[in-house]
């Protein structure tokens, strides 16, 4: 794990580290679940995820130094949502290594012209990519992370963040154009 | 995709992650690479469809709750509880009901009506989570009602009460200057145990009410009240009875 010193844990924190939690930690609770929300896809098993994730960010919270509140928790939230991967639903978790064999050209006429307010289309299209394209592109795009952020939270080295932002979009590009047709039969 | 720089460079200048050499290098590869050029606006319509999509998913009010309600487990608390336990449950079945009707009752901007206060539940809301991040929470830190008080003192038109309940169980932690509907307030802040409550003061010409019937968002209650001229309103994540001792410890 890279990143951040997570420290050693502790059942029970007292009042004043209550009070900085609440402060450095907790308001990025949107934050966390947005991320569990879109790794896990089902909205129950991410709050059941995002409240342990919390609990455990508590009990870590001494190993916590300052700095970056966000990008600490959502390290956690992240490595919670795929231990509960691995053994939910393993399946998801194996379909992310065959991907280089047919990487293909993505930039087409119909994939610039998605509508903003396609949330359903767009939503269903990053739900068809494998978790950890998935993951930097909520985290890029929904939530505004660079790609220093991205790195800690992700544990991808800093200087493959900006190839794997790339293909993560090439990826989305195509699963957005290979279903348009599908797509309008379902909005009729 | 034949272009190397459309393969990964594109994706650093779209994020602005690039540093001004390569940026540069880029822009200028620019002008003559139509593959990137049209790459890059693909990207671009990507990237805006993503964020007015409205996916950002927030959490609940229950998942806030339940993340509390956790967090109050893992927490050690100095003074032990001294109510009985169906006094909980009565007080939470109150809470239900009350939330629920003030959630219809809270006076909308616009509707008028004694009752309706000058700025919205959702502006009263995110001034207290606002001074709950870092740094935020009070412009002068003190427990001494004689130092906050007349901090105020030509920072505002008007003198707002400040008083340390600290014998109650309500400490004065301090006070700072808040901005609610665009205009300058008055907000006094309270500890109660590991909380923090926020009693925002403003002047009022409207005549005296009680200790309005709360209202509840995003896991916050707050209560409403007028008072020889002022207005108030409490907002925390404490138990509403708790808030409610402290209202009425102010309104005496």
């Amino acid at each position: 794990m890279s990143g951040f010193d997570q420290g050693r844990s502790s059942d029970v924190l007292d009042v004043h580290e209550r009070a900085r939690f609440e402060q450095l930690v907790l308001p990025h609770l949107d934050a966390a679940f947005n991320l569990a929300r879109w790794l896990l896809k089902r909205r129950e098993d991410s709050e059941d995820v995002t409240q342990e994730a919390m609990l455990r960010a508590f009990r870590f919270f001494r190993g916590f130094h300052g700095g970056d509140g966000r990008a600490w928790l959502l390290q956690i939230v992240r490595n919670t949502c795929y231990t509960w991967l691995e053994k939910n639903r393993p399946g998801e978790l194996m379909t992310e290594f065959d991907e280089e064999l047919h990487l293909q050209p993505s930039v087409t006429p119909e994939s610039l012209a998605i509508s903003g307010d396609n949330r359903e289309r767009l939503g269903r299209a990053l739900e068809t990519l494998p978790p950890r394209f998935r993951e930097v592109l909520v985290l890029r795009e929904l939530e505004g992370c660079s790609y220093k952020e991205i790195a800690a939270i992700t544990a991808i080295p800093i200087g493959t963040v900006m190839s794997a932002l790339a293909r993560a979009r090439q990826r989305l590009q195509r699963a957005l154009t290979q279903t348009p047709a599908q797509e309008a039969s379902r909005e009729l | 995709m034949s272009c190397e720089y459309a393969r990964t460079t594109l994706h650093g200048y779209l994020d602005g992650e690039l540093d001004a050499a390569r940026s540069a290098e880029f822009e200028r590869h620019l002008e003559s690479c139509r593959e990137c050029a049209t790459a890059l606006a693909a990207e671009e319509s990507l990237r805006s469809s993503l964020q007015r999509s409205g996916l950002y998913e927030q959490a609940s009010v229950s998942l806030r709750k339940k993340t509390r309600t956790e967090l109050d487990g893992a927490t050690s608390s100095p003074v032990p509880r001294r109510i009985p336990a169906w006094r909980w449950l009565a007080v939470g079945a109150s809470i239900l009901v009350v939330a629920a009707v003030s959630w219809y009752v809270w006076p909308r901007p616009g509707t008028g009506g004694a009752a309706s206060a000058p700025f919205t539940a959702a502006e009263l809301i995110d001034a207290h989570v606002r001074s709950l991040q870092p740094g935020h929470l009070t412009d002068v830190a003190s427990t001494d009602q004689h130092t906050v008080k007349p901090w105020f003192d030509g920072k505002l038109d008007y003198a707002p009460p400040v008083k340390d309940y600290a014998d109650e169980g309500f400490p004065l932690v301090g006070g700072r200057l808040d901005v609610l509907a665009g205009r300058n307030v008055a907000a006094v802040v309270y500890a109660r145990r590991k909380h923090v409550i926020n009693v925002f003061v403003l002047p009022t010409k409207e005549p005296d009410t009680p200790i309005h019937p709360p209202g509840l968002r995003q896991g916050y209650q707050w209560l409403h009240w007028r008072r020889q001229g002022m207005e108030y309103c409490a907002v925390s994540d404490v138990s509403l009875s708790d808030l409610h001792e402290l209202a009425q410890l102010i309104y005496q």
